[in-house]
């Protein structure tokens, strides 16, 4: 396919805002590398002067005009370009791409779509589409049901088991749905819920209530080859954005079963909307069962691709560049190790911490919980050989005035322990370093984990990877016991110098 | 500065003379054994329990091992679905943080099980510096101590991996059957055998499975009169293994169908006149690419070999390519034009690892009745 491409046209992703910034700069630079490597010319449109992408050495033709379809349609007239690339700049240039095709612009002017065509597109990003194509290929979705009558409600949320979820159909923003766990708080919900509804039908949803949530990143070429690159972790649970989770890579807490099931099924995700690039699947996965469910997909370089590319030093949106020209996996090599191909999973000998970034004081009228819209403004990812180490090495570097998990202004308030519970509830920004007072009201007893004790209050409110969090608890107790005797010894000793170094 | 939490030092001796020193967990023991690392990110109850890892201390480098803990075995007609055999292969394991579990079904800690099992494990230790020891230097010998000092570890390391025949500890004394939906049998020859590999024979394939000994004769696998047969993974040199050799040319006159993993694709290929030889320091993952040269698809698959067919020179005579690791061009997998014959050297059956190979088994069903 290659061969027959002379000029590409990619769409950048303009604007930086909450939920779209430098990350698509990264994927758009790269994509333009992958590109022009190939002795391809490349046409940008992008709106943003103060990026990476807009440089004048990193594209042949640039068009600093806004990202909308019909400013595109005029470049693609003036240009004439081969193929168009919509997968490197954000959400954004996913719509415009759609735009144009629904119009016929792409067809009109003969351009090849490079990387995953429209129509698996469509079927990634509309809900329902996403739902059906999901139920076609096997892969198990949160079960849902819809009813006219209260006694259907209750018989659909029977199916599908308590908790459920009831919502006033066609109602924007999620307003008026409501949670029930009994059968009888399910009878007055649907009550209210058909007096809001002007079409008078309610649609019961399984609640994921607390389920784990966790992302895998897909690389799949035309031929079928596929490849995950990463998996990660929410520390929150289900309903909070990703955007606005603290995250771990790789995952922590699954054990072979589960993240081969979830990958494979990945995999599968991918293949149902006939991928050529890059995608990420999400999932939730029950903590206390094998049960898991397909959420969402999306189909581009993203905000988790850009974490994973820096989680595993795997260059994800060039290699999607590369397989959108039609390269297969173990076609390309790998740009780190310069010998290896793409065509490999990346095994980690650390432990990455992403936490988000708030600034909420800088909003008027801010709700003040995290939830399921973004609103953090940024975020810090730390590498490290333990998951204490890589925390206290995030939240130092947040710039929130906090020296680590320890000894903060967060840390030294003076919460009793049902104000601490609350604000654990109401999921305030940085509420993993919320902790209570010490019972005797005086100065706290502190350690070095002393901070993670928060994590036993968590556990009555999270589905984090709680293990971690009680190992260290039990790791102070176990120090506080037995304090080690005599000298301390190092970490460890090597005759000769060769081989330490890192770590 | 460290402290051990448990307060048990160890101790991890390697032959060149390195010494390390970190914190011992499971049981008070030493053990001597080749060291050897995987990158598998988790599946360490899989990984523990492989056979094919017998008379190995293993490394594993991703650091925190333990968050998932360790479930209850569970087993369908004798074989079980989440280990890999009945107990803890690994002569000891060498991780960097040790941790406390909390998962719905684990049933015990990491630490625990060790103990149970008399399996001695070592924490606490920078498990990047032995990787890079190990891969720099090729395999070696090592000595491991969880709660005793050293005195003198090289008295531990007489004999070398090389040289013992391990499949004496892994393989079944007797003929073990597992009952199917069909009553045709499809004999193993045992020299570990995973138990993934029972379960995706069982599963896939439907046939009534005979276990047979690692030193059976052809004449005694024919008695069973199996549709094919399967020659399993299993520790150690397949230099060493005579018995099977012939036992796998006697049988490839016969004309039955044969699918070979790992031990099995070594020992078909030293009896059908190919050459073995031993890799610096081996393929232990399940991040490995391998391609199929025959359409040029590519898998992520299950590594866990010492040995391999280095070089397309040493190939079995009549073998046709059909895996390669495009990363350092080891051979993967042959088949047969001639013969009924697979044969892999990577595992697809996965356990731990990523399931993209598992039509392999569909193959071999294919081999037996097209």
């Amino acid at each position: 396919m290659r061969d027959t491409i002379k000029k590409v046209l990619i769409v950048g992703s303009g604007p930086i805002k909450i939920a779209e910034a430098a990350e698509f700069d990264y994927s758009g630079s790269q994509a333009l590398k992958a590109v022009r490597e190939e002795g391809i010319q490349t046409v940008l449109v992008s709106s943003n002067v103060a990026t990476i992408q807009t440089t004048y050495k990193m594209t042949d033709r640039l068009y600093m005009i806004p990202i909308t379809w019909w400013a595109v349609e005029k470049v693609i007239e003036k240009e004439r370009p081969d193929g168009i690339m919509v997968g490197f700049g954000g959400q954004t240039a996913l719509n415009v791409g759609v735009d144009l095709w629904k119009r016929g612009v792409i067809q009109r002017y003969g351009i090849k779509v490079l990387g995953t065509p429209i129509s698996g597109i469509e079927r990634a990003l509309s809900r329902e589409k996403f739902r059906e194509t999901m139920i076609e290929v096997g892969l198990p979705v949160p079960p849902s049901g819809s009813a006219t009558s209260e006694e259907e409600a209750v018989k659909v949320a029977r199916e599908i088991g308590y908790p459920v979820m009831v919502r006033v159909s066609f109602n924007l923003g999620g307003r008026g749905s409501t949670v029930a766990w009994t059968e009888e708080q399910l009878r007055r919900d649907v009550r209210r819920a058909f007096a809001q509804s002007y079409i008078g039908e309610v649609l019961i949803e399984k609640y994921l209530y607390h389920w784990k949530e966790l992302e895998y990143e897909v690389m799949r070429d035309y031929k079928g080859n596929s490849a995950v690159i990463a998996c990660i972790e929410n520390l929150d649970p289900m309903g909070v954005h990703t955007g606005e989770s603290t995250v771990i890579s790789p995952c922590q807490t699954l054990d072979n079963y589960e993240y081969q099931e979830m990958r494979t099924r990945s995999i599968r995700v991918a293949q149902s909307i006939e991928l050529v690039g890059e995608c990420n699947v999400q999932f939730a996965l029950n903590p206390y069962g094998r049960e898991n469910y397909v959420i969402e997909t999306n189909p581009r370089m993203s905000r988790s691709s850009a974490l994973a590319s820096k989680v595993t030093g795997y260059p994800l949106a060039y290699v999607a560049a590369k397989l959108a020209l039609g390269y297969s996996l173990p076609e390309v090599i790998n740009k780190v190790t310069g010998s290896t191909c793409a065509c490999f999973e990346p095994s980690l000998d650390y432990v990455v911490i992403k936490v988000p970034r708030w600034d909420l004081q800088k909003f008027d009228r801010v709700e003040n919980s995290v939830g399921t819209e973004m609103k953090s403004v940024g975020e810090v990812m730390s590498i490290a050989r333990s998951f204490e180490e890589a925390l206290q090495k995030a939240v130092r570097m947040l710039d929130i005035g906090e020296p680590g998990v320890v000894g903060g202004r967060i840390y030294e308030s003076d919460m009793t322990k049902e104000e601490a519970l609350e604000a654990l509830k109401e999921k305030r920004p940085y509420w993993f370093l919320l902790r209570r007072q010490s019972p005797e009201g005086g100065r706290h007893a502190r350690g070095p984990l002393g901070s993670l004790r928060a994590g036993h209050i968590l556990r009555e409110e999270t589905q984090g990877p709680r293990g971690l969090l009680r190992g260290a608890q039990e790791d102070e107790e176990a120090r506080q016991g037995h304090p080690p005797q005599g000298e301390e010894v190092g970490l460890q000793r090597l005759p000769d110098s060769q081989g330490g170094g890192e770590g | 500065m460290t402290y051990c939490k448990r307060g048990t030092k160890g101790y991890l001796y390697l032959e060149d003379g390195t010494l390390i020193e970190g914190c011992g967990f499971g049981a008070r023991a030493v053990r001597a054994g080749e060291v050897v690392f995987t990158t598998a990110m988790n599946g360490y109850p899989e990984s523990l329990t492989d056979p094919s890892y017998r008379g190995q201390i293993l490394v594993i480098t991703h650091p925190l091992v333990g968050n998932y803990g360790v479930p209850k075995k569970e087993a369908v007609e004798g074989i079980l679905t989440n280990f890999e055999s009945e107990k803890i292969q690994v002569a000891g394991l060498v991780v960097a943080e040790e941790t406390e579990p909390y998962k719905w079904n684990s049933v015990m800690s990491l630490h625990e099980w060790l103990h149970s099992e008399g399996v001695p494990g070592l924490s606490d230790v920078d498990t990047r510096a032995i990787v890079k020891r190990v891969r720099t230097k090729g395999a070696m010998m090592g000595v491991i101590s969880s709660g005793y000092e050293f005195e003198d570890p090289r008295k531990f390391l007489e004999k070398r991996y090389d040289e013992i025949d391990f499949t004496e500890f892994t393989s079944p004394k007797e003929v073990i059957v597992h009952r199917n939906r069909s009553d045709e049998v499809i004999v193993v020859v045992d020299c570990g055998i995973k138990h993934g590999i029972l379960h995706s024979l069982y599963q896939k394939l439907g046939y009534t499975i005979v276990r047979v000994p690692c030193k059976t004769s052809a004449d005694k696998v024919m008695e069973h009169r199996p549709v094919g047969v399967v020659f399993s993974n299993g520790p150690g040199n397949p230099n060493l293994l005579k018995e099977p050799v012939e036992t796998y040319r006697a049988l490839v006159e016969y004309g039955v169908p044969i699918l070979g993993i790992c031990l099995g694709h070594q020992i078909g290929t030293i009896a059908l006149g190919g050459r073995i030889r031993k890799m610096k320091f081996g393929h232990r993952a399940v991040n490995k690419p391998v391609v199929d040269v025959t359409n040029n698809s590519c898998y992520i698959s299950t590594h866990n070999h010492g040995y391999a067919i280095l070089d397309k020179t040493d190939m079995p005579y009549g073998a046709k390519l059909w895996f390669v690791n495009p990363d350092d061009g080891t051979i993967e997998g042959w088949y047969h034009e001639r013969y009924k014959i697979l044969s892999v050297q990577f595992h697809p059956e996965a356990r731990p690892g990523p399931w993209d190979t598992t039509w392999v088994f569909d193959r071999f069903g294919k081999l037996i009745s097209p």
